[in-house]
């Protein structure tokens, strides 16, 4: 079914956006988090199980002591308090990648709670109050074999791999975000954006959104201008990109804007976003009548980390992330413009480390803020996505500084480097894109050019060095590209003044 | 004597001088098994080829001079809910049938460590929810005392192997009783332990706040002894206790010479009066008169919140099961049933065909009764509820011990009663766990010894003694010392007097 939508624009004159983020971080933990069991991604399904993540019967849990660390590490981060005295909660709920058929996870007593993080757009701060940060389990992951469209509806079997099942994960749940108007998809992005730089920087998970090490779910109301009262919810799961974080309260938006002009009800659901069509579809009703029939987890203890083990965690903190923006802004002598766009296309970290590996900053920035993101925007998808490294791009940078590429050179380094060809100094010797300063096969080509072009030749000649562009022009076509301008240019006016 | 009627420590001995050996004991009580399990039906799975290894193996060892454990080459018996590697554990229920888990739990870990050979898996109440064993799916258990009787629940089948002198001891699990109550109906002695001081790793859980792990034997001694091996903290459970217990043998011995002078023993005023067995009160009263010629010094305490005990087991035992019983959905092992005329039925109507099929109404009941508890918007009325009384509970048993060192009643209100009687009265059946729940809710530690027969029937009956948590000492040492008295009185065990079993009596 199409949904009618209403333009952005539109959306704004009538109503003010309520959202929510919650965002699930897989730690990255050597164990998982009851069991012994390693968390490698990528493993042969069913091979990293035992009978505690399956479920098995008589098998118990106990809770991974870093898990809980990082857990508090990340709460620390986002200025959140550290409760004294925890527990675990069963969720209980049936569903066949379950192996317990509940999910240990925490309810009313999280271990992190009332924290904020100060995020910016367009130069404007707007801050995020995080309800809490509590500890929980992923579940299995289901394969659905048959369908046309890898879902359940359609296929003809599902397989199960409990490889997932019993990683630790941080759900970081955010209060409603108020008052962001326009800004709105944009604070959703910044938001979810410096939660990732966050986790990477306290080195607590992968970070990896492709992977899914990153989700997002995203809560959206909207409510009629002026009128103050929240709006009926819904809940989009599957938003893997920054990208699509934005996208997706966008659309939200727009649709809800469009059910509620048509004078019809949003229905409280759980919504599926599709990456690759940018809408959401309606997955099952959420009904406040959905009962997890949540209470303590009798097979564990209660957490009670000490005081002193919370400030000594807290010493290990990396810095926040707005005095860490405005360090690098100084360090790099970037613009406030241009630090604003470097942290809004969420390559700021990118930006660190491809300078790290021996780029300038303000060619770091160029690469990533120009080429890069225009092939990132290609291929819809974030620039730290596109499978090109901080380190290449500083390779590729080097090469130019040599004279060893141009940029027009350096651009097909690039395609090589995406479509997975090896690494820089490979891609330009297979290709064979290194430019040619050898004066025996550039001086043939520049007598060429002055063969063909005998006009032009006598401009020069008579003086008009300006002219020696189409000649230059002609020698770069001969050679491919692969031509050291500077000197073509300094053979062309040698042969003819 | 013949050696299946020794005791667990007689048998130790016994291996120790080289009088016997461990393949023969194990062979005796196998031969046993075959002999007369027939008419009891304590086993729902012997392992005889694995038992004589082991045995063969303890022999080897003791041969060699390196035995790994007093009870080494002593055979055991399991009960069905603890996980045991390569064979087969059912929990009384079908929808286990034919699982075999690929871990052993850990009490069966140790047992195996220490190189008890393992005679099979014992009868029980599915997933440990009866008083009776009648709810075993694979069929009742039958009381050696009388065989129209029931052995007690949920551990009926580990009372009546050890009652019936298949096996010297065995491992029974308590979450409202279900050790010490067939103890007591069974005339042998049961312990619960301290919660928290056996692992849990590896028992299937019924209700995992009131769970315990313990020993199932003929004597006092026995119990100490096989506590102590299973005993201990395990760090794959958690709300296991990390902290040494005081010797629980050193207090059976000490308590076996008969002196209580100085020790406090309070009578409990609520777990008597109305619809308590005069047979079984009469028994009770000269036990305590017993232990007052011991030199013990006897008060009445009152625990006026145990009243509300059965209530509260009754709401957080169901929210607690339900949820654990979730994992049964024949997803990844178990029975599993295809829904009739499905051929392409979902997971979720295979889910339902499957519980429907393979859990029995008891258990059934029990998961609707625990959902109901948990709802949102019943949690606070009910489960929350249960909780704060639980606290109260256990407030009583600090007041109670602050007065006495061991609380004392009879573990059981009657004797055992008819196979079928109560079965279609599950509150009548529940009652029968009056005196025992209270201990589970508050996770300390209690003993049934048996107090003699009930002139009404003929049939045995149970003395309990609790001990605050982590003094389960105190309960071996009160135990030992009325056990050896009415040893005394009667000329001998208190099984000898029980019927000669046959193995075609059915």
């Amino acid at each position: 079914m199409t949904e009618t939508l209403v333009s952005f624009e539109d959306v704004l004159a009538s109503y003010e956006p309520a959202m929510g983020l919650e965002v699930h971080v897989e730690l990255n933990t050597v164990s998982k988090m009851f069991c012994g069991c390693p968390t490698e991604f990528g493993a042969e399904p069913n091979t990293q199980v035992c009978p505690t993540c399956l479920g098995l019967p008589g098998a118990m849990p106990a809770v991974n002591r870093k898990a809980v660390e990082s857990a508090i590490r990340i709460g620390l981060a986002l200025n959140c308090q550290i409760a004294e005295w925890c527990r675990f909660a069963r969720k209980n709920y049936f569903y066949p990648d379950m192996p317990k058929n509940f999910q240990t996870s925490q309810y009313d007593e999280p271990i992190c709670f009332e924290g904020y993080m100060d995020v910016e757009v367009d130069g404007e701060t707007f801050r995020v109050e995080i309800e809490r940060a509590h500890m929980e389990e992923d579940t299995g992951k289901s394969l659905h074999v048959g369908g046309a469209t890898g879902r359940i509806h359609g296929a003809d079997h599902s397989l199960v791999d409990y490889n997932r099942a019993g990683i630790p994960l941080i759900e970081i749940v955010t209060k409603p975000i108020l008052g962001t108007g326009d800004k709105a998809p944009l604070v959703a992005k910044a938001y979810v954006a410096q939660l990732r730089d966050l986790i990477v920087a306290l080195g607590v998970s992968d970070a990896r959104m492709d992977q899914g090490s990153i989700r997002a779910d995203v809560n959206l109301s909207l409510s009629p201008k002026g009128t103050g009262t929240l709006g009926t919810r819904t809940e989009t799961k599957n938003v893997n990109s920054l990208r699509s974080v934005e996208r997706a309260v966008r659309y939200e938006m727009s649709r809800h804007a469009a059910v509620l002009d048509s004078g019809r009800t949003i229905l409280q659901e759980t919504r599926h976003w599709h990456e690759d069509t940018g809408v959401t579809t309606s997955g099952r009703e959420k009904s406040d009548a959905e009962d997890y029939r949540y209470f303590p987890e009798p097979d564990l203890v209660p957490i009670a980390p000490t005081r002193a083990w919370v400030e000594e965690l807290r010493a290990t903190l990396p810095e926040n992330p707005t005095q860490k923006r405005a360090r690098l802004q100084a360090e790099w002598g970037f613009s406030d413009l241009e630090m604003r766009d470097t942290v809004g296309a969420g390559a700021m970290l990118i930006v660190e480390e491809t300078i790290a590996a021996g780029a300038s900053p303000q060619a770091a920035r160029k690469w990533w803020l120009g080429e890069m993101a225009r092939r990132a925007n290609e291929a819809g998808v974030e620039v730290g996505e596109l499978g090109v490294t901080p380190v290449d791009v500083a390779r590729v940078q080097v090469l130019v500084d040599e004279g060893k590429l141009n940029d027009k050179l350096a651009r097909q380094v690039f395609d090589g480097l995406l479509a997975g060809e090896g690494t820089p100094d490979e891609i330009v010797a297979a290709r064979g894109l290194g430019i040619v300063s050898d004066d025996g096969a550039l001086s043939a080509a520049v007598d060429n050019a002055i063969a063909a072009n005998p006009d032009v030749a006598d401009k020069i000649r008579e003086g008009k060095v300006a002219a020696a562009g189409a000649l230059i022009g002609a020698v770069m076509k001969e050679m491919r590209g692969q031509a050291d301008a500077a000197r073509v240019r300094e053979l062309v006016l040698e042969k003819l003044q | 004597m013949s050696i299946i009627r020794r005791t667990a420590a007689e048998i130790a001995d016994a291996l120790a001088t080289g009088e016997t050996t461990s393949v023969e004991v194990t062979r005796a009580h196998l031969d046993r098994i075959a002999e007369v399990d027939g008419a009891v039906h304590a086993f729902l799975h012997v392992d005889a080829e694995g038992a004589l290894e082991q045995a063969a193996a303890s022999d080897a060892r003791r041969a060699a001079g390196a035995p790994l454990h007093a009870l080494d080459g002593v055979p055991i018996a399991v009960k069905d809910v603890l996980a045991t590697e390569g064979l087969p554990t059912t929990c009384g229920s079908k929808i286990l049938e034919g699982w075999i888990p690929p871990y052993d739990a850990t009490v069966v870990r140790k047992l195996r460590a220490a190189g008890l050979p393992i005679l099979g898996k014992t009868n029980m109440d599915e997933f440990a929810m009866g008083s009776s064993t009648e709810h075993s799916a694979y069929g009742p258990t039958h009381n050696p005392w009388d065989l129209d009787r029931i052995p007690g629940g949920s551990g009926g089948g580990s009372a009546a192997a050890v009652a019936s002198f298949e096996a010297p001891l065995a491992l029974g699990t308590d979450t409202g009783g279900s050790i010490r109550q067939p103890g007591a109906v069974t005339g042998t002695v049961g312990v619960k332990p301290t919660y928290g001081g056996v692992s849990r790793y590896g028992l299937v859980a019924l209700a995992n706040s009131l769970d315990q792990v313990g020993p199932v034997t003929r004597t006092v001694l026995d119990s100490a002894l096989l506590h102590e091996l299973v005993g201990g903290h395990d760090p794959l459970d958690s709300t296991s206790i990390d902290q040494p217990l005081p010797s629980l043998v050193d207090a059976a011995r000490r308590g076996a010479t008969g002196d209580l002078t100085g020790v406090r023993v309070g009578v409990i005023t609520e777990l008597s009066g109305d619809g308590w067995q005069p047979g079984v009160m009469t028994r009770f009263q000269e036990s305590v008169e017993l232990l007052v010629k011991a030199g013990a010094e006897v008060v009445e305490v009152s625990c006026p919140t145990f009243v509300h005990a059965l209530a509260t087991y009754y709401l957080i035992l169901p929210a607690e099961a339900s949820s654990n019983l979730a994992k049964f959905d024949a997803m990844r092992y178990g029975l599993r049933v295809w829904p009739e005329g499905r051929p392409d039925a979902s997971a979720e109507e295979v889910m339902r065909a499957t519980r429907d099929a393979g859990f029995g109404d008891e258990v059934k009941r029990r998961i609707i009764l625990g959902t109901y508890a948990l709802s949102s918007g019943y949690y606070d009325a009910y489960y929350g509820q249960a909780q704060k009384v639980r606290t109260l509970i256990s407030r009583d048993f600090e007041a109670a011990f602050a007065k006495a060192d061991v609380l004392v009643s009879p573990t059981a209100p009657t004797t055992a009663f008819k196979l079928g009687e109560k079965l279609d009265d599950p509150l009548s059946m529940y009652l029968n766990d009056l005196a025992t729940i209270p201990a589970n809710l508050a996770g300390v530690p209690g003993i049934s010894v048996p107090s003699g027969l009930a002139d009404e029937d003929g049939l045995p009956a149970g003395f309990q003694i609790l001990a605050p948590a982590l003094a389960d000492d105190r309960l071996y040492r009160v135990g030992a010392a009325l056990e050896a008295a009415l040893t005394d009185q009667w000329g001998g065990p208190l099984l000898d007097r029980a019927p000669e079993l046959n193995g075609d009596v059915r």
